[in-house]
């Protein structure tokens, strides 16, 4: 699952920050702000896919580095996110 | 206000040169449309498109000095110059006209190259001394008024616009690869580079002296600052406002010395409030007042415009941008400022020009330079707090404060602590980076240059703009307080490069309508350099001491309001009224081919991007206005570019 999530996100990424480089390559667990694949206008066009594509919602305290600054993080809070979701439903 | 052009190290009194200097001079008639005259002789030949603003009838140019031998071709103002003509005249002088183009070629004779640090003025000059068989160039202390060169066919070619030199045999205009780098992460080329391949500028403050052995260029003024522990704490804040007061009047006063009637544009903020406030005062007759204004209204300003106005009781006029208007005269725009822009904020003072000029007028003030002066830009409190930050990096309401300074910024304002954190470098190491303050615009800036195409990145290589830049920066730089580095970026770099090139002198100057900046005035420039950072930025408060030395000029709603950054709508303005065929050619997949400098693929994205949002974020709105302006530049002044052209 954690898989399809990232590539999901990846594939988000390189359509809309950069701009379908399909030769764009970054890991797991480097940061999206620090090699400058993100700006703070660009977390928030994050958020809005995320909470789109997955259907589920951030609250303020979601959207933070720690959940959101690499591809691993976003795919284990999407995760969580989705699973808590069904278990509260 | 004029332009000039001219060459050193060929040519004759010949029916050829005549024509060749007339040809140059033609180039950039809009800077001088009133008249024109060249001078050709064995080894030199100049020539002057003419903006008569003093001395009408008698200030001709090129103007002679003929018992010194010396001939001058001058744009700009030396406000000084009755100052001076006094002083020249009671050391024995004569002068010949009322202009203050005489009162250079004077100085000169007596002074040789020390008769620059006597000006007070605006200006770039070509001096040709026949008795030594040398051209002297100078440019202005904070780079005002232009002055680009090459060489090519053993001659040195000199103008006031890049389009003058393009007329000389041999010189061609292609595309700098690394000048493209510069502009898209520093916004400007450094100069003395441009973006064309070969063609270089005096920087501000600098000379030249050309002769039969070469070319000799010096810096004749720089800023400078005091070391950051030498702080003023003799004077009070009071004493302090009241000196300033006294300068800004000055200064504003010789600015507005002119045989023809000065005006001034009006933004609505406080640094234009303040020079038409004290312009009023030395108006014969009503002061005529210019702004521009938006039909978008996070851009528009027209109710501090008009009540400003009316606060003072100025005949005001107002130009209208509308939607499509700014991508109506884009093209025309860069082919005025002759390089790539990031943001379309020139195109509305085009279109204010255009009014003013149409109104008859030649001559307006502005408040253009007390930003950097006294440190009013968003980027000086946001070094702060950045620095503030990084003292305590675990805090989680520090960052907080990021919000109070970009109020307009979706971007910023609904993000938690860490992401203001992150966004912003705070971490304590940044503190040793001499680009320290404006680390977080040059990183922004730069991923725009995502959309290079791959020969492009190729020919740049491993180049670093940022590490180029610290390469210029002074040996003391290190010893000066935080404040005041950041405030030396903004102004050797930013302010000539682009707001008094792109934004100043050219988009004025292509209505032949002449910028005069009090707030540039060197003794204005010096004496702020020397105040204590805490006076300038007080607490989160820009420009405190200017406030405090002009409150009883401004109606409250001036004088408190606060800082809205000058700006206009970015690629938005490209989009419904704004898609013109000139546009979408510049962005089509063909021209995108021909220029070869950008992957057409991604343009093409981000276009669609920017077609689906009314207003992106500060990156892609930047790579928007850059790929555009740059198509459009490639498109005007290069035939060819330059990689096409080695690899063929």
């Amino acid at each position: 699952m954690s898989e399809t999530v990232q590539s999901i996100v990846k594939d988000f990424i390189i359509e809309n920050f950069r701009f379908g480089d399909t030769s764009f390559e970054i890991g797991g667990a480097e940061s999206l702000i620090e090699n400058d694949v993100i700006d703070s206008t660009g977390v928030l066009e994050l958020v809005a896919f995320l909470e789109e594509r997955f259907d589920i919602t951030l609250v303020d305290a979601d959207i933070v580095p720690a959940n959101l600054d690499t591809l691993d993080r976003i795919a284990a809070f999407v995760e969580r996110k989705m699973h808590g979701d069904r278990a509260a439903a | 206000m004029c332009g000039l052009v001219g060459w050193f190290g060929g040519g004759g009194r010949d029916a050829e040169s005549v024509a060749l200097a007339t040809r140059m001079t033609r180039a950039i008639a809009h800077r001088g449309p009133d008249e024109s005259g060249v001078f050709v002789d064995a080894g030199v030949g100049l020539g002057h498109a003419r903006l008569s603003i003093v001395g009408l009838g008698d200030g001709g140019q090129p103007m002679a000095l003929p018992e010194a031998e010396l001939m001058l071709v001058f744009n700009g103002e030396i406000f000084n110059h009755v100052e001076l003509r006094r002083d020249l005249e009671a050391r024995g002088r004569r002068f010949r006209t009322g202009s203050d183009t005489e009162v250079i070629l004077h100085l000169y004779d007596e002074l040789g190259e020390a008769c620059l640090e006597r000006m007070n003025g605006d200006f770039a000059f070509a001096l040709w001394d026949g008795r030594r068989r040398r051209v002297m160039l100078a440019r202005d202390r904070m780079g005002v008024r232009p002055l680009y060169y090459t060489t090519q066919g053993g001659r040195l070619w000199f103008a006031s616009e890049v389009k003058a030199l393009l007329e000389a045999p041999g010189v061609e205009a292609a595309v700098d690869p690394i000048a493209l780098d510069q502009i898209f992460t520093l916004w400007a080329p450094i100069a003395p580079r441009t973006p064309f391949r070969d063609i270089f500028e005096l920087a501000p403050g600098e000379a030249a002296i050309a002769d039969e052995t070469g070319m000799r260029r010096w810096t004749w003024w720089s800023l400078d600052f005091p070391d950051a522990g030498d702080v003023d704490r003799e004077r009070s804040e009071a004493t302090m406002a009241a000196e300033l007061r006294a300068l800004l009047t000055e200064a504003t006063r010789i600015r507005m010395r002119a045989d023809v009637p000065v005006g001034a544009y009006l933004s609505g903020g406080l640094d234009s409030s303040i020079v038409s406030a004290l312009a009023v005062d030395m108006t014969p007759e009503k002061l005529n007042t210019f702004s521009v204004a938006f039909d978008s209204a996070e851009h528009d300003e027209s109710p501090f415009q008009q009540a400003m106005a009316e606060a003072i009781g100025t005949r005001h006029e107002t130009i209208l941008c509308r939607s499509g208007d700014i991508a109506r005269v884009f093209p025309d725009v860069i082919a005025a400022t002759e390089r790539p822009i990031l943001r379309t904020a020139p195109a509305p003072l085009f279109l204010l020009s255009g009014l003013v000029r149409e109104r008859g007028m030649k001559v307006v003030l502005t408040g253009e330079g007390a930003d950097e002066v006294f440190a009013g830009y968003d980027l000086f409190r946001e070094a702060k707090v950045r620095r503030f930050c990084a003292r305590q990096p675990g805090s989680t309401a520090r960052p907080l404060l990021f919000r109070r300074l970009y109020p307009w910024l979706p971007g910023v304002q609904q993000q938690s602590a860490d992401y203001l954190a992150a966004f912003f470098g705070t971490a304590p190491e940044s503190l040793a980076d001499p680009l320290h303050s404006h680390r977080p615009r040059l990183k922004g800036t730069a991923a725009t240059k995502m959309f290079f195409s791959a020969d492009l990145k190729a020919e740049i290589g491993g180049y670093d703009a940022a590490g180029e830049m610290i390469g210029f920066l002074p040996e003391r730089f290190g010893r000066w307080h935080p404040l005041h580095q950041a405030q030396y970026l903004e102004t050797r770099f930013l302010l000539p490069g682009y707001i008094l090139s792109s934004q100043g002198d050219r988009v004025a100057m292509a209505h032949a309508v002449e910028g005069r900046f009090p707030f540039l005035d060197h003794r204005v420039v010096e004496f702020a350099a020397k105040l204590p950072p805490g006076v300038k930025l007080k607490g989160l408060e820009e420009k405190h001491i200017l406030r405090a030395a002009t409150r009883d000029l401004l109606p409250d709603m001036i004088a408190k309001r606060p800082k809205q950054p000058y700006r206009a709508p970015d690629s938005a303005s490209f989009f419904g009224a704004g898609e013109t065929a000139a546009v979408a050619a510049a962005l089509g997949e063909s021209a995108l081919a021909t220029s070869g400098l950008f992957n057409a693929k991604a343009v093409g994205r981000l276009v669609e991007k920017c077609r689906a949002t009314s207003d992106g974020g500060f990156r892609d709105n930047a790579a928007f206005v850059g790929i555009l302006s740059t198509q459009l530049w490639a498109d005007r002044f290069t035939a060819r570019r330059a990689v096409a052209d080695r690899a063929a």
